[in-house]
């Protein structure tokens, strides 16, 4: 029988990574989910040359591999890059290796996650609606908010799901970016990384067991949501 | 059917507790600014523990990422927000003080020591000048060996040196597998995964691997010394300098010998 190791005298769970981790998740969906909205309607209903490559330019972060996407946004963002630099003038800090660092490549990370869902949702609303909606005499926000918002609205919950659960299970890229630090960039799943490193298995054991059961639920939640909503429509 | 407004609760609700969740983090780390420590995955279990010894002092703790050295360098390089490096090999200290990320030269704290590990279990027999080793290596028993990078981890790189020297580096070269610092090569010896490692002392005598294995020093003029040097990075702040004086004190001396280190001045 061996002991699990108590490296740092705490229990076996680290919170503050999984909290660090809920706050991340929770900053990327408020501010990706409302951006994603305007683009995925864009791209669903605008018809223009090129669109099929900003299409697959959006979709990169799908298949690139975690190091190729975190060795671009780490030489994007370093302190060498005009990105960097411009950020370092105007706060005084690096961008890379800090939390405002990993939510940046988090934004661009979750785009297809965010993005694709919504698109597919505002592409089955038909034009006719539309049509009947402006005809009726209802401005252009008002069909937004009252007409399309809740016909696309399955897509809308997929993309708060997907994101909010591939923020917290991100782990390549939050790692190259963002180093390793507690409480600033060391998220639940690096965490899980470093405690194996330490032959804490207990620990490790235990907060993927908990990563485990929260992606579970959030997949339900998001299937549940998109069949209630489906037959809602019919 | 879920409405808009369930959206709108639900997004506001994890964001609230998302925000709740920042001011706990920057509670929890920044109250008096906890110095932030970059250091070898060499020093793993001894740090913390000097960590708390000095915790119990000076009333706070810092905080400790650990890694290769010369991975940590580069991220150091890179803008890193440390304020302490402690790292396993001296050159990388030396070059960062060149390049002027460094308050000064800094100062060497310990001298690690380089031993073959063997897991439970394993068919390896082990013992310093590797003999056990070429025989296992012959007979087919060996299947993987593990050490850490040596192109970033300075004991990866110090175990390169030994198997060179020794004749084995050719033979073993299609069992090796790299960690990603000698942390890592460590826990794939551990895992069972590997037949036999080459790790630092520090971590062969760690708690979960030291009653999981057995271990043998190997001679020291088979690799460059393993100088272990730390140095206050610019912009280190009053914990960071504490912790730093704390470090070469006798209490942290004291921790360092019990985990497999030399001081300095030796070797």
């Amino acid at each position: 029988m061996v002991l699990p190791v108590r490296a740092r005298g705490k229990g076996v769970m680290d919170w503050t990574a999984f909290l660090l981790s809920t706050k991340l998740a929770a900053w990327t969906v408020v501010l990706l989910l409302p951006t994603s909205i305007f683009i995925a309607r864009h791209l669903a209903w605008r018809r223009y040359r090129g669109r099929v490559f900003v299409e697959a330019a959006m979709a990169l972060p799908l298949v690139l591999p975690p190091t190729v996407l975190g060795y671009y946004l780490l030489v994007g963002m370093g302190k060498a890059s005009p990105i960097g630099q411009a950020y370092e003038t105007l706060f005084g800090a690096p961008l890379v290796f800090t939390f405002e660092g990993v939510l940046l490549a988090s934004l661009i990370f979750n785009l297809p996650f965010a993005v694709q869902p919504i698109q597919r949702s505002f592409e089955a609303i038909s034009g006719e609606v539309r049509d009947a909606a402006a005809c009726c005499g209802m401005s252009p926000a008002r069909i937004l908010w009252r007409i399309e918002l809740p016909l696309a609205w399955p897509g809308i919950m997929t993309a708060f799901v997907l994101v909010f659960v591939h923020t917290i299970g991100e782990f390549g890229v939050v790692l190259m970016v963002g180093g390793s630090i507690p409480g600033e960039t060391r998220t639940a799943a690096i965490e899980i990384y470093d405690r194996v490193q330490a032959f804490d298995n207990a620990a490790a054991g235990a907060m993927s067991a908990l990563l485990l059961v929260i992606s579970l639920i959030a997949i339900v939640i998001a299937n549940v949501a998109t069949s209630k909503a489906d037959i809602g429509r019919e | 059917m879920f409405s808009r407004r369930r959206l709108i609760s639900g997004i506001v609700s994890i964001s609230a507790f998302g925000l709740l969740s920042a001011s706990r983090v920057s509670v929890a780390s920044a109250a008096p600014k906890t110095p932030l420590v970059a250091a070898a995955a060499s020093l793993r279990f001894a740090l913390p523990e000097i960590s708390r010894a000095f915790a119990k002092e000076a009333g706070f703790a810092p905080r400790l990422s650990f890694g290769s050295s010369g991975n940590l360098a580069r991220q150091i390089r890179q803008g890193a927000p440390f304020e302490l490096f402690l790292s396993a090999d001296d050159a990388l200290v030396v070059e960062l003080f060149r390049g002027g990320r460094t308050a000064d030269a800094g100062a060497p704290y310990a001298l690690g020591r380089l031993v073959v590990f063997a897991p439970e279990g394993s068919p390896v027999k082990i013992d310093a000048r590797l003999e056990g080793v070429k025989a296992a290596l012959e007979s087919g028993a060996i299947r993987r060996f593990a050490i850490a990078n040596p192109e970033h981890a300075p004991y990866g790189r110090a175990a390169r040196e030994v198997l060179q020297r020794s004749n084995l580096w050719d033979a073993l070269a299609s069992k090796l597998v790299f960690g990603e610092n000698i942390s890592q090569a460590a826990q794939f010896a551990v895992s069972g995964s590997c037949e036999c490692a080459l790790i630092s002392q520090s971590l062969a005598l760690a708690p979960g691997l030291a009653d999981r294995g057995a271990y043998a020093m190997l001679p020291q003029d088979w690799h460059d010394p393993l100088r272990h040097r730390m140095v206050q990075l610019a912009g280190a702040g009053d914990g960071a300098q504490a912790f730093y004086a704390f470090l070469t004190g006798p209490t942290a001396q004291e921790i360092f010998t019990r985990h497999g280190f030399a001081s300095p001045g030796q070797g």
